[in-house]
């Protein structure tokens, strides 16, 4: 190790102030805080003695994703796998076919190991062009403004490709992330100033510009020519009848053996994450509990109004917690520290907004199916906002209290 | 031929752009920018008023009283706007059907109003109906690069002729439905802005506020 520490020492002089790789300083410093402890520390009073860092959350969410991982490896392929079996295809096509074929892997749904393996041949490619391209952006960004390359990227390039359909083209997820981190974060100055959450915000991007390739049936199962809905999709058209009429039950929806976005099906794997961000505090429990709560009232109302046309009003609140990305923004997209609100009181609010907006837009609006992704970008915009009128209301108590 | 004669007229193209640096006209440069047809009609329609309107309130402007000058302004640049918007349904309805409600709006287009304001009130008829028509440009150059940008790409034509080969019909551009909604023009006159600023760096507005930051490799 020390070996290492000696070679990036002698290598610093080439990256600071007059060195001649100045420009990539960024990259150097990347690299170097990665691997090490930063050397310098805080010079002036207040110091906090905490080691946490904004590189040690970020690394926290990236482990809580992991469940979500593994799910979307093992779902995507077996989705995949299951279509093949009954469709009695020989193999899969194009290359991915090739190096199963290749390994001797076979297609055996039942197996959790050839499930794993088909999905992670949808999974890397994606995650792969994400790091890529998103990395490509911030590395150009902070070379030309001369600040930190930050961690956040990793977990926004989790995130952003967990929450794609697995058929998405390789081409679209360079646009989206290209938009989320271009577009949402660095134009307003890189991390830490920007409003909207990156991954969302890239996601909407091609969610809006490409319809055919990011929602629809047949996007859902990588198979060719193989349509399936979500159960969200299912729902918006004959209600729970017909989620239970495709054989999907509740118990299923919560371990996320569903067509769906690749890491989002199941309800179990976030919850696990959840577990682990509230344990170490890096998620705040406010805002979870104010989208739990809000969702779970409008939903009630919804059910107290019922629609003799619209199906959705009469899905029950148990139900919606399971379908969709519901459980994977709650958790991971609406915690975003950057992006919500500041104050615990305001938490609350942003939440409730969130988990009201969600239920709203999935069951009053017929165009969108699925309406947590809307509704968090809109909760953001709005969390200034609410910190704002948070802040006033407390000075103004305390004023009337003190007068 | 002096020097601010061809200032009047060029300025407004890039220098003084009435929608990237004076931010106005924003709406119909939003609105109508789905075709490249579309947006030029609109931009000829403007044209006319803003020429005409600047000539003719520049002639009377020794008699416009101060107090009602505003007035005076709207209603000439309606009359005008009405005369164009008549015009336009004679001789082009098929496309005038798609501005709808936008050419009647120029009424309401602040670069109409600010040049007649900013400018013709204070000069002669000449120069007056030049900077109309060097304001008309600025905005004709803007909403023809953001036309073109948004049709090619979110339906791969050019004045409705097929550039693109689209993907349905065996060809291989996926169009960007993103580009034929309004928010789409949003993002390339801030990129376009973007673009522009740092190519003249006089045009960056000052910082209303700076946070301190301190670089890692600053010494405090």
């Amino acid at each position: 190790m020390s070996r290492l520490r000696r070679l990036l020492d002698r290598a610093q002089p080439l990256f600071t102030k007059g060195g001649p790789y100045e420009r990539f300083n960024a990259l150097f410093e990347l690299i170097d805080t990665f691997l090490y402890t930063p050397a310098d520390v805080t010079g002036h009073a207040p110091h906090v003695r905490d080691g946490i860092n904004v590189k040690r959350v970020m690394a926290c969410v990236v482990i809580a994703a992991l469940p979500c991982v593994l799910m979307a490896l093992w779902n995507t392929g077996y989705q995949a796998n299951n279509v093949i079996g009954l469709m009695a295809m020989e193999s899969a096509p194009g290359w991915r076919g090739a190096v199963i074929d290749g390994l001797g892997i076979g297609y055996d749904p039942q197996s959790i190991w050839a499930s794993a393996w088909h999905g992670l041949l949808y999974f890397l490619p994606i995650y792969l062009i994400t790091l890529l391209v998103g990395g490509l952006w911030e590395v150009i960004f902070a070379a030309v403004r001369n600040h930190e390359i930050n961690e956040d990227f990793l977990v926004t390039s989790m995130l952003f490709t967990l929450t794609l359909p697995p058929a998405v083209p390789l081409w679209q997820v360079a646009l989206g992330i290209s938009f989320g981190v271009v577009i949402a974060k660095e134009v307003f100055g890189g991390t830490g100033k920007n409003f909207l959450n990156p991954a969302l915000a890239g996601r909407a991007f091609i969610f809006f510009a490409f319809p055919a390739q990011m929602s629809g049936d047949s996007v859902w199962t990588v198979v060719d020519g193989f349509s399936g809905a979500t159960p969200l999709a299912l729902a918006a058209v004959g209600g729970l009848e017909a989620v239970m009429n495709a054989g999907i039950t509740w118990s299923q929806s919560f371990f996320g053996q569903l067509q769906g976005s690749l890491g989002e099906t199941s309800t179990l794997a976030v919850l696990l994450g959840a577990v682990f961000l509230l344990y170490t505090r890096v998620a705040s429990w406010r805002i979870m509990a104010g989208v739990l709560i809000g969702t779970i009232i409008t939903s009630l109302l919804f059910n107290l109004i019922n629609s003799p046309t619209n199906p959705m009003f009469a899905l029950p609140w148990h139900w919606h917690l399971v379908l969709g990305g519901f459980a994977f923004g709650m958790v991971f997209m609406a915690t975003d520290p950057v992006t919500a609100a500041m104050t615990d009181t305001g938490r609350w609010i942003y939440g409730l907004l969130i988990g009201f907006l969600t239920i709203a837009i999935r069951v009053v609006n017929p165009a969108y199916p699925e309406g947590i992704m809307l509704a968090i970008l809109f909760a953001n915009i709005f969390a200034p906002l609410i910190d704002y009128f948070v802040g006033r209301t407390n000075i103004g108590r305390r004023m009337r209290r003190n007068a | 031929m002096a020097g601010p004669t061809v200032k009047v007229l060029v300025d407004p193209l890039v220098n003084n752009n009435p929608i990237t640096l004076q931010i106005l006209g924003i709406c119909s440069a939003l609105a109508v920018t789905t075709t490249l047809k579309a947006s030029a009609l609109m931009c000829l329609a403007l044209t006319a008023v803003l020429i005409l309107a600047s000539g003719a309130i520049s002639m009377i402007r020794n008699h416009i009283p101060s107090n009602i000058r505003i007035i005076v302004q709207m209603t000439i640049i309606a009359s005008l706007v009405i005369v164009t918007d008549q015009f336009l349904k004679t001789f082009a309805a098929e496309t005038s059907k798609q501005l709808s409600v936008f050419v009647g709006l120029i009424i309401t287009n602040c670069i109409v109003l600010g040049r007649a304001e900013a400018f013709a009130m204070k000069n002669p008829v000449g120069l007056s109906v030049l900077d109309g028509l060097g304001n008309a440009m600025g905005y004709s150059l803007i909403l023809i690069v953001i036309a073109t940008l948004r049709e090619l790409l979110g339906s791969g034509t050019l004045f409705g002729y097929q550039v693109l080969p689209l993907i349905t019909a065996g060809g291989w551009f996926t169009p960007i439905g993103i580009m034929l909604l309004p928010p789409s023009a949003f993002f390339i006159i801030g990129l376009l802005i973007w673009a522009l600023r740092t190519w003249k760096t006089e045009q960056v507005e000052k910082p209303q506020y700076q946070i301190h930051q301190v670089h890692r490799t600053e010494l405090i």
